[in-house]
């Protein structure tokens, strides 16, 4: 994985390697409009300035991660039921997001 | 070149998945996205197990890259359209591939896996049987491919193309935010490059920009010198090229070369130039 750029399998486990009292962990769920999981959505990390960051894919469990640092992020979902867009201010640790998409 | 010759529509692929000499190729880092459904007739191929050395730190050469493609059915004259996860990074580093060892007729599929699923295109879990050809390939156009020594002599002479996410060329970041930051090279920039994140030359949907698009991007915005030759670089080497596509096969610049060796390289060099910040720096 680590002399790779692609996504890691997003519903796989926090790897135990990773140090949450150092990393800053952006992770959470896309959602459709019947509250349902969506496996497949195409989530957009962009930094504090709209700068497109990273992106994944999404897997059974309709989730997301990414391994980032603390300040503003803009989480963009892109999926066949719609798009959705949340921000977040993330600190150092877990921090936690839902994305609802829609049409 | 015309961008039809290089780059073909999702409705294009759609029309054409049965037309005889021309082969489908998913190159994917991640095979279980083949393996869950694929483009009817599209072979697979796997960046890394295919596409690398098993041993040295470099890719396939001639004879493995012509034992490969005549393993996968693939004929010197078919016309190979690739497509793959990641915004077409992996199809983009195979279109390279297929260019260094002097593939004639190659094309990326736009938007690559990401549009068709997104269009919710048909896809199939059936793996095509191909019979094996003898493909012969060219030798390594090195017109394509800069080595270290090049991107070090490239400061401040050549356009020096960064494009990974600009905390990662300000050294904020090692490694694309979506990995942990377990990488121990130094982290910054090759001096005077102009820093140009690859996604600025996509769509949200993965589809390459306009023709109009990327030259004001590279040009008007990031100042791209277009009377000097141009080296793009990553971290490994593959999103840098997505950008060489969009520079030398979309726009049309001859002298355009990837630096695969790229920051992993780079930033492990004993005694060579790195800038730190936002800014390109100096010689």
């Amino acid at each position: 994985m680590s002399d790779s750029c692609a996504a890691p399998d997003q519903d796989a486990a926090l790897p135990a390697s990773v140090d949450l009292e150092k990393e800053t962990v952006l992770t959470g769920t896309v959602v459709n409009g019947e509250g349902e999981l969506v496996q497949g959505a195409y989530v957009r990390l962009l930094d504090g300035t709209g700068e497109f960051t990273a992106e994944v894919v999404t897997g059974e469990g309709g989730q997301f991660r990414f391994f980032a640092a603390p300040g503003k992020w803009t989480l963009r979902a892109l999926s066949r039921y719609g798009d959705a867009t949340g921000e977040v201010e993330a600190a150092r640790g877990l921090n936690e997001t839902s994305l609802a998409v829609s049409r | 070149m015309a961008r039809e010759d290089v780059l073909v529509t999702a409705d294009w692929a759609e029309a054409n998945l049965d037309t005889p000499g021309v082969v489908f190729v998913e190159v994917d880092e991640d095979t279980a996205a083949y393996d869950s459904g694929h483009i009817k007739g599209a072979v697979k191929i796997d960046w890394k197990d295919d596409l690398q050395d098993p041993v040295r730190r470099d890719f396939v050469n001639q004879e493995q890259f012509s034992q490969l493609l005549s393993e996968r059915g693939i004929a010197n004259d078919d016309t190979v359209v690739l497509y793959g996860g990641n915004n077409n990074w992996f199809a983009a580093y195979a279109y390279w591939y297929f260019k260094l060892y002097g593939h004639q007729d190659v094309k990326l599929l736009d938007g690559g896996r990401k549009k068709w699923e997104l269009d919710a295109r048909d896809v199939v879990t059936e793996v095509p049987q191909r019979p094996a050809t003898n493909y012969v390939a060219g030798p390594l156009d090195w017109s394509l491919r800069a080595k270290r020594d090049e991107a070090e002599a490239a400061i401040g002479v050549k356009n020096l193309i960064d494009v990974r996410s600009p905390d990662e060329y300000a050294g904020r970041l090692l490694a694309p935010a979506h990995l942990p930051q377990e990488q121990s090279q130094r982290g910054g920039h090759i001096p005077t490059a102009l820093s140009v994140p690859w996604s600025k030359a996509a769509n949200e949907d993965g589809t390459f920009k306009s023709d109009a698009e990327l030259r004001e991007i590279y040009v008007d915005e990031a100042g791209l010198d277009e009377s000097k030759a141009t080296i793009a670089y990553c971290r490994i080497g593959e999103r840098s090229s997505h950008t060489w596509f969009a520079l030398r096969e979309l726009l049309g610049y001859e002298d355009v070369k990837n630096y695969d060796g790229s920051w992993t390289e780079y930033g492990s060099l004993v005694g060579v130039p790195i800038a730190l910040g936002d800014e390109p720096g100096t010689k």
